[in-house]
């Protein structure tokens, strides 16, 4: 049976992996080959990586420690952060990503999303969303959550979908650090209108919160950062809990 | 022992290069009709679409060596539905080495691609390698190889579909062992060491 996926996120900044709280307050967590193969041992079942560096070197510094995870790591791995080109795709893939994680550039340019998709595979593509809810409907945000659209969230999944994205990884910035579970309401209605998987992200606090999120917000996956740095939840606890309360867990 | 990795311009082999380098073997990514013949295990691995696929192996004429090849030789993901016969993916003929087509995974609440930890069981239990009962191997694909004589692993997706193949020399695999944990890595020693 296929099974539902725990997915740690770790932030990158030039090369390093960092801990903060939104964006702030960064601190060195260590190597990110290191911290990755340690969360593929206790059972994370992929990892995200999302590079935050903000320099020119950007790039470079980016493909050398994708090529330093992919060498040590034996589970699936994306890569994000300011990918906006076919060549940026190229150089991490070529580098060992397994996927990458687009989000502004495809929301200012929807092609980049079908490019990606038919050069490298639709596996390859996944379409990160921002959103915040506004009065009763849900906005996509740009640029880590700065920046205001039209669009509508709903409206955003079905068009990346059709366009070619393997995956959706749903951030909700209404609930991202806030510990007070996943926005499953939105999410249900995302795998309602959608037939590609949904990954869940932002607002993970409680192990109960995954169950929910697998269950009423119909996830496939589900991402959180904080709590598995800081060692609140271990993976392999979090994996028993599941497995124990009928959720297809990898064990 | 010459490990070939066969190059024809698909997709992620990175992947494939670090895992076998994790199991302390060297292989040579390589579309040279010499170098792979003369290889003792050869892998063909490969991310994408089929038909561009089938037209760069024809393009380098791999089409027409692949069949003839005696060593052992695993195909990986769409590595393993080029050497079905047929695939609904753009109407595609392909490499005819194993007689089962390759379907698009359909119905209702069925989310395509297949993205994910599954487990395999075994169908036929000949050789140690597909000894897979209960393993989680991760897969990630749209199309699928249909059940059949030489269905090796089957995996229950949609209606259930072959995630290992294996006619005479010929193995292959659905899902990605390069990246599906300790599992993946038996299964690929298993592979080197037949």
């Amino acid at each position: 049976m296929l099974t539902k996926r725990i997915i740690p996120c770790l932030d990158i900044k030039d090369g390093r992996t960092v801990k903060g709280t939104q964006f702030e307050n960064l601190r060195d967590a260590g190597d990110p080959v290191e911290l990755g193969k340690r969360y593929s041992e206790e059972g994370a079942d992929e990892l995200v990586f999302l590079d935050i560096t903000a320099t020119n070197e950007r790039r470079k510094t980016l493909a050398a420690l994708v090529r330093r995870i992919a060498r040590n790591l034996n589970i699936p791995f994306t890569v994000g952060g300011g990918i906006s080109s076919l060549e940026d795709v190229f150089v991490l893939l070529d580098n060992g990503a397994d996927k990458v994680s687009i989000n502004s550039a495809a929301v200012k340019r929807p092609e980049l999303i079908q490019e990606i998709a038919q050069t490298f595979g639709n596996q390859c593509v996944v379409l990160a969303i921002d959103a915040k809810p506004i009065a009763d409907d849900w906005f996509v945000y740009l640029n880590g959550g700065r920046v205001q659209t039209p669009i509508r969230l709903l409206d955003w999944a079905v068009q990346g979908a059709k366009l070619g994205a393997g995956e959706i990884l749903f951030t909700s910035m209404a609930h991202d650090g806030t510990k007070q579970g996943f926005a499953n309401t939105a999410l249900r209605q995302i795998s309602e209108v959608v037939s590609i998987p949904v990954i869940a992200s932002g607002g993970a606090g409680t192990m109960q919160d995954f169950y929910d999120t697998y269950t009423i917000g119909k996830a496939d996956a589900a991402l959180a950062a904080s709590i598995f740095h800081f060692k609140e939840i271990e993976i392999a606890d979090l994996k028993r809990f599941l497995h124990n309360k009928k959720i297809p867990i990898r064990l | 022992m010459k490990v070939a990795i066969i190059d024809y311009g698909a997709g992620n082999v990175r992947s494939v290069l670090f895992a076998l380098e994790r199991l302390g073997v060297e292989a040579v990514l390589t579309d040279d009709f010499q170098t792979i013949c003369s290889a003792d295990k050869i892998i063909f691995p490969g991310q994408g679409e089929a038909r561009a696929a089938m037209r760069q192996l024809q393009a380098r004429g791999l089409d027409k060596l692949i069949p003839q090849l005696k060593q052992p030789f695993l195909g990986i993901c769409i590595g393993m539905q080029l050497l079905c016969e047929h695939s609904e993916e753009n109407n595609t003929k392909c490499l005819g080495v194993i007689p089962q087509k390759v379907r698009l995974f359909k119905g209702h609440d069925l989310k395509v691609p297949h993205v994910g930890w599954n487990t395999a069981a075994t169908a036929t239990s000949n050789a140690p390698i597909w000894h897979a009962d209960l393993k989680y191997y991760y897969f990630v694909h749209s199309y699928f190889v249909e059940k059949g004589d030489f269905t090796t692993l089957r995996c229950d997706y949609g209606n259930g579909f072959s995630a290992g193949l294996q006619k005479d020399n010929f193995y292959a695999v659905q899902f990605h062992p390069e990246k599906s944990g300790r599992a993946g890595e038996l299964l690929l020693n298993q592979f080197l060491n037949t």
